[in-house]
């Protein structure tokens, strides 16, 4: 059975690290091509908000066994600035950095469950899963 | 770290350019920087981005192929990618990215098989 990870996010190229883990995972689980490219891309955008946004974080992936249901779960911590208004991050389009304000709804929709916590002044952890079908 | 450079080939007018290694952010603005300059310094008329190796690209390279095709418009030269995998249109379309205004070929040979029956080029639609 594949291992867990966690990837320290401290540069572009831990970006890279992570969602090449998060689509090794993927793969031994089982998920199909597509949905790989889906995983490694949602872990992608939100490895990239904690480095644009936090400086640095961590990205852990699980795996999930529910009820002979099989899954990824995708873990993003980070102790930045937080986000003061979740609705608006949450809008196709918003961004406050280069960006071009896709990465928290396009990461929701790449994936089957999404939750953003976030607290100013503390942090923000985003947990996110995807089911195999 | 210096990044591994992306080759950038040129036969005739245009410049062909295969994306091969796994992209980070600082690798992707370089390949952007030299594309450029390479396209101003030979004077191609068309650029040809072979993406068949490439099984993720995210908001951040996203934006990047629609700037460079953005740019390269500027300049006068018109660009094509190519090779776009399954997974690679779908995540792009779910995320929100459709490139609209980036020619696209199912491989490398129907995108250089575009400059060479049009001289001149794609046109691009007038307003």
């Amino acid at each position: 059975m594949s291992s867990p990870s966690d990837v320290a996010i401290r540069s572009d190229l831990d970006i890279v690290i992570a969602r090449t883990s998060a689509r090794d995972v993927a793969k031994r689980l089982g998920f199909g091509a597509i949905d790989q490219a889906r995983i490694a891309t949602a872990v992608s955008e939100l490895a990239r908000n904690i480095f644009l946004y936090a400086g640095s974080g961590t990205v852990s992936v699980r795996l999930l066994d529910q009820l002979g249901r099989s899954g990824i779960e995708i873990i993003c911590q980070d102790q930045g600035p937080g986000i003061a208004d979740i609705p608006l991050v949450m809008q196709d389009g918003y961004s406050t950095s280069r960006g071009m304000g896709m990465g928290l709804p396009g990461a929701k929709r790449l994936m089957d469950e999404f939750d953003l916590r976030s607290q100013v002044g503390a942090g923000t952890t985003v947990i996110c899963r995807k089911w195999r079908r | 770290m210096d990044a591994l450079r992306i080759p950038i080939l040129k036969i005739g007018n245009t410049l062909i350019t295969s994306i091969q290694t796994e992209l980070h952010d600082a690798s992707a603005v370089q390949f952007k920087d030299d594309l450029l300059e390479r396209i101003h310094t030979t004077r191609a008329q068309g650029v040809v981005i072979d993406l068949t190796a490439v099984d993720l690209v995210d908001s951040f390279i996203g934006r990047l192929i629609s700037d460079i095709g953005a740019m390269c418009g500027l300049m006068g030269t018109q660009v094509v990618l190519t090779g776009i995998q399954p997974a690679v249109a779908i995540t792009l379309v779910e995320l929100g990215l459709e490139l609209p205004r980036i020619h696209t070929a199912l491989n490398l040979e129907k995108g250089l098989a575009l400059f060479q029956s049009k001289p001149e080029g794609i046109g691009y639609e007038q307003p």
